[in-house]
């Protein structure tokens, strides 16, 4: 609905290059070229991070500061500390990554940095997939410390790990996905970092909701497949944001 | 000078000549279905037979106008997702009018959705408020409209102001059905505490006779034309109000 034909449209229009997109995703002739994009737009933001730890380091310190927090206000006690641990771990996740996605656009906006992107001859979407990514690694990078951290404030058994790192990772990438999104279009509103919370947290309950219940079944040893529709909806969930914000990108920043 | 009296006299004629008659006759249509759908409601529908306590029976009747306006409500959002589809694809400015009247009358239906329900469920369910699915979904969707709304209002630029909200409008309606999934397996996995929350027949609900049934069609015909009404007058204004604004710029920048 959204694709319109090619032959309806001006060369240059902004919409023109879908068609290219889209074999940039699937035709091995354009396949490393587009990529190669990407990871460059990935390696300036990681070079900055690196250089500046503006980010990160916040990042860091507001989800411990959440963690640490949840447990003074709901006073855990090894009775319920099973219920609300998965909930206090998402939440520090989702706000900690707010964070980081609300100053995501941010310097590239103040320092003219989206002009010279949207400059180069790359497609909108080596932009955005470029962005997203940088923002995962930036809030995985946060997770790495917070888990560990977490699993020993919690008491929870080293065992639960590995598959806790699957989920999380899973739901960093629905976040960050429609993340990128608004944040690209929060940073050209009056309100900005304000802004972005309220659009955010209403599109990914299904994210949250499936992401604690797969993360409290792995600390209760639940058998898999009793919860693996909430795997599936989180897949799902990944899936149909990223390619919805990957088709609408290119309509929030051209100009 | 020319271009100023075009448009003036453009729009003098679109004040007086066929749209006014029109938008005149859907207000006076709507007002008399109202009244009747009131009318219908209040006095003509039977008591639901189950329901022993006064003030359960009084607050079923609610049931007329909760339920027509969160069909609204949802009503309002898939328009207001078509016509986001069709501004990004024509860039026609209608489409944005379109999008953001049927958002803010949405957002008035579904206001009245979260005032009705708490008042039905007070005598109902002896609490305002549980985690029920649909209240769940209807306060999200609600918070969705209230997001729309809130980054219109921090746009300046109006073309920009359009293309988000159109991105927005597209977004949120995706994920209105993924989270009603995903908050009907929430609560399937974990019941409610109040046990009438997860069925509505359970507690509080009726078999629904004949003259209930024709009353809450009548009611959804009456909110459907109430709407298609209110639309006719915001995008009316709104197609003013951006007619003022052209104005001014060019007696501005004569």
């Amino acid at each position: 609905m959204i694709l319109p034909k090619p032959a309806q449209i001006p060369k240059g229009h902004k919409v023109s290059n879908l068609k290219s997109q889209i074999s940039n995703l699937f035709l091995p002739r354009g396949f490393g070229g587009y990529w190669r994009k990407v990871l460059a737009i990935v390696g300036k933001d990681v070079a900055t991070e690196i250089r500046t730890k503006e980010m990160i380091s916040a990042m860091f310190v507001f989800s411990l500061l959440i963690i640490f927090i949840f447990n003074f206000t709901f006073d855990l006690r090894t009775e319920n500390v099973q219920t609300v641990a998965p909930g206090v771990l998402w939440v520090a996740i989702a706000f900690a990554g707010m964070l980081g996605l609300s100053r995501s656009f941010v310097l590239e906006r103040d320092r003219g940095v989206l002009d010279g992107l949207l400059l180069t001859p790359v497609d909108r979407s080596a932009i955005y997939f470029g962005k997203m990514i940088g923002n995962v690694l930036f809030i995985s990078g946060v997770e790495i410390v917070i888990l560990p951290v977490f699993i020993i404030l919690f008491n929870q058994s080293a065992a639960a790990l590995p598959p806790l790192c699957g989920v999380v990772i899973l739901g960093t990438i629905g976040f960050a996905s429609v993340g990128t999104l608004f944040s690209a279009m929060a940073v050209h509103t009056r309100a900005r970092e304000v802004l972005l919370p309220i659009m955010l947290f209403p599109v990914i309950v299904p994210l949250l909701l499936s992401a604690v219940r797969l993360t409290s079944a792995i600390l209760d040893n639940t058998p898999f497949a009793e919860v693996s529709h909430w795997l599936a909806l989180l897949v799902a969930f990944d899936a149909i944001f990223i390619a919805a914000s990957f088709m609408l990108f290119e309509y929030v920043v051209e100009e | 000078m020319a271009t100023q009296t075009a448009l003036s006299q453009q729009v003098k004629s679109e004040l007086t000549a066929s749209r006014f008659n029109w938008s005149l006759g859907l207000t006076l249509a709507s007002g008399l279905l109202m009244l009747a759908a009131l009318y219908l409601a209040l006095v003509w529908a039977p008591d639901a037979v189950n329901l022993e306590a006064p003030a359960e029976r009084y607050a079923q009747r609610i049931f007329y106008f909760h339920v027509p306006s969160a069909w609204i409500g949802f009503l309002a959002f898939i328009v207001a997702a078509i016509a986001a589809v069709l501004y990004l694809v024509t860039r026609d400015q209608k489409w944005d009018v379109w999008g953001l009247a049927s958002v803010e009358v949405g957002l008035a239906f579904f206001t009245m959705v979260m005032l009705s329900g708490p008042i039905w469920a007070k005598p109902t369910w002896n609490v305002w408020w549980t985690w029920d699915p649909r209240l769940t979904i209807s306060t999200i969707s609600w918070l969705l409209y209230i997001g729309y709304l809130m980054l219109r209002g921090a746009v300046d630029n109006p073309e920009r102001q359009a293309r988000f909200a159109a991105v927005y409008a597209l977004i949120a309606a995706i994920s209105v059905p993924i989270n009603w999934m995903a908050i009907r397996w929430w609560r399937t996995i974990h019941p409610a505490v109040v046990a009438p929350g997860k069925n509505s027949e359970a507690l509080g609900g009726f078999g629904m006779s004949d003259n209930i049934l024709l009353t809450l069609l009548f009611c959804l015909l009456a909110f459907t034309v109430f709407y298609i009404t209110l639309m006719v007058h915001r995008i009316r204004l709104e197609n003013l109000k951006r007619r003022v604004e052209t104005l001014k710029q060019q007696i501005l920048y004569q």
